[in-house]
């Protein structure tokens, strides 16, 4: 059984000019002790589909059609103090920005003290555990750093402090979003081993948001490519990497700047923007900016797989 | 913590000072002199001199301005004309009424503005945050001094339940606390809607902040998260208004000690104002400036103990 599995989710936002709809019918399945990554670009839906599967979708926005399943129950059906109950020992997150994820005005230890209020532990021996993941972190003098506040940490410092906390919980699934973005090169290649080496150990599975296609080629088991809240494409990284068969996901691919050898004047970028997102086409939402476009693509796109192997398009490529 | 309290108290220092070099101006700026003022219009030339010569006005104008800042500095205001008493002594008698009253409409605004501040951002555009905002808004533009007319007539001559005037019998601490009830309300009714105001938009911007949304991922109890994580950090610019707010309080009063009839250093100014008695004029304003300029040091400093980046300078 999938830790997490998601079901033909749509996901609406009501706006004074309409009605936004962010995400339209994404499945996607996290296996145990899997990780799957979540490729996409910026304004593709990413973050919703995070707040929705920890129940913390804005006030305007709703769940109108689909399931999220966590463990097999549907999340839509819990109660507030189940979902609290969910959110960090069932599903932990580690956000995009480390600078602004930690409480400024406390101290690590009481913020990493304060998460293990569920555990019958006395004070000192929460501070002993979180003191014993900080070191798991490679945080060096971590009983130090624990009376220490977020602003004398660097950026990546902070960021392995928030991989800590979220490991603490010991999650069945961990969800990363863009957890290197906000660092520099060196320190993203660190961030992905240590990531990788602490899912191994504590055997958790992880849904890894990124728009990295080197880092999610390196670290993932399955990728799931969104374009403009609707999944277009996944499989197994291999399949997906090396037999893209959805155009957007061919685009993308070509883009990535680690795939350039020679010098270039300009990198290659797929032309157009995204859709609109009040007055979605009836066809394939890809079309516009597609440069293999028949009059077919006019009409909704099909699921079609083969092994496994999801494309949502009417071209998309046998193998 | 050292460098940052040491910083501003070097600061408040300077703040001290140059209000004593503005006061000082002001006086050998008032037209008239002084000496005739305050011996009135039947005194001879020769008296007039004598005093001159007694408070130093014959000196040159910086060390007229000298002693009046080293003397100032040790505590010796001047006396007062009228009964001759030392001016310290006579504001510093008068001063626990006007701190009393100002705490205690410190604490009307902090005790109600904080938690409806709180309530109306966790409700946002609820009904409730609705009347919140007009009430906030309406206490905010009535003057103290017509909250203190129609509490006084409402409660003391209409419904007879508080008592009118005075600051009560003395040694009776209940009969004080009874007495104080009515004036530190007309002082602190319009804090209340600054203060809701206030919290209300700094805990809508740090109920948004990152840290919020990660709390809540962990699952940590909502209550924790409104009244610890984020109300510690809007509750911040809360406190330095509050500093500033003393200060408006401390105009305020001169009215509420008016009208309620109460002791204090707002009635004590404005009757040495109507008997042109100066040097008590500027003593009570030295002695208020300073007592605003560590009210605003102490608020600087509850900042710096609650945010540990204030402290370090960022």
């Amino acid at each position: 059984m999938s830790v997490l599995s998601i079901e033909d989710l749509c996901v609406t936002y009501s706006t004074s000019t309409g009605d936004l709809r962010a995400l339209r019918n994404v499945t996607l399945d996290v296996p145990r002790e899997r990780i799957v990554g979540l490729v996409g670009e910026s304004g593709c839906g990413k973050s919703t589909l995070i707040n929705a599967i920890l129940g913390l979708l804005a006030a305007n926005g709703r769940i109108d059609h689909g399931r999220i399943l966590f463990q097999g129950r549907n999340i839509a059906e819990l109660s507030a103090d189940e979902l609290r109950a969910m959110r960090g020992p069932g599903i932990a997150t580690v956000f995009q920005d480390p600078m602004g994820a930690l409480n400024p005005v406390f101290r690590i230890g009481r913020q990493m003290i304060n998460i293990q209020y569920r555990s019958k532990l006395s004070r000192a021996e929460k501070a002993n555990r979180a003191a014993e993941t900080l070191r798991s972190v490679r945080i060096p003098d971590a009983e130090a750093a624990l009376k220490r506040y977020p602003h004398e940490f660097s950026g990546g410092m902070k960021q392995r402090i928030a991989i800590a906390m979220a490991l603490m919980m010991k999650p069945a699934i961990l969800i990363a979003d863009e957890p290197t973005t906000a660092l520099d090169a060196t320190l993203e290649v660190a961030t992905i081993e240590l990531l990788q080496e602490l899912q191994r150990d504590i055997g958790c599975s992880m849904l890894f948001i990124s728009h990295h296609m080197g880092v999610i080629a390196e670290l993932c088991d399955d990728v799931v490519v969104m374009y403009a809240g609707e999944v277009v494409e996944s499989g197994t990284t291999r399949q997906v990497f090396l037999q893209p068969r959805h155009p957007y996901t061919r685009n993308l691919i070509r883009c990535d700047p680690a795939r350039q050898h020679t010098r270039v004047r300009q990198l290659p970028t797929i032309p157009g923007d995204l859709p609109n997102l009040r007055s979605r086409p009836r066809g394939c939402i890809f079309a516009p900016r597609c440069e293999m476009r028949k009059e077919i693509c006019e009409e909704p796109p099909p699921q079609d797989v083969s092994n496994g192997h999801m494309a949502r398009c009417h071209l998309a490529v046998e193998h | 913590m050292l460098y940052y309290t040491l910083n501003r108290l070097a600061l408040a220092l300077v703040i001290v000072s140059v209000v004593m070099l503005l006061l000082f101006s002001m006086i050998y700026l008032i037209p008239g002199d002084p000496a005739a003022v305050a011996l009135g219009p039947r005194a001879t030339e020769a008296m007039r001199e004598a005093l001159r010569v007694k408070i130093g006005l014959d000196q040159p104008i910086w060390v007229q301005f000298w002693n009046f800042f080293t003397s100032a500095w040790t505590g010796d205001l001047g006396r007062e004309v009228l009964s001759d008493r030392p001016v310290a002594a006579v504001v510093l008698e008068q001063l626990p009424f006007t701190m009393a009253l100002i705490f205690s409409g410190v604490g009307w605004s902090v005790a109600l503005g904080i938690p409806l501040g709180c309530w109306a951002a966790v409700k946002r555009n609820s009904l409730a945050d609705h009347i919140v905002g007009v009430i906030s808004v309406a206490v905010i533009a009535v003057p103290s001094f017509v909250v203190a007319i129609y509490a006084l007539l409402l409660f003391a001559v209409t419904l007879r339940w508080l008592p009118a005037i005075g600051a009560g019998e003395s040694g009776n601490f209940f009969d004080q606390l009874v007495h104080l009830i009515l004036p530190s309300l007309a002082v602190g009714i319009g804090w209340v809607g600054y203060i809701a105001r206030m919290v209300r938009a700094s805990m809508l911007e740090s109920m948004g902040a990152q840290h919020v949304r990660t709390a809540r991922a962990f699952g940590l109890p909502e209550s924790r998260i409104v009244y610890q994580y984020a109300l510690k950090i809007a509750i911040l610019p809360t406190i330095t208004l509050l500093g500033v707010g003393i200060g408006q309080m401390l105009s305020s009063a001169v009215f509420a000690e008016i009208v309620f009839a109460r002791p204090g250093v707002g009635k004590l100014v404005y009757d040495a104002i109507l008997t042109r008695n100066y040097p008590l004029v500027t003593g009570t304003v030295l002695v208020t400036t300073v007592l605003f300029v560590l009210i605003n040091l102490l608020a600087d400093l509850i900042v710096g103990m609650l945010d540990p980046r204030v402290r370090s300078g960022l």
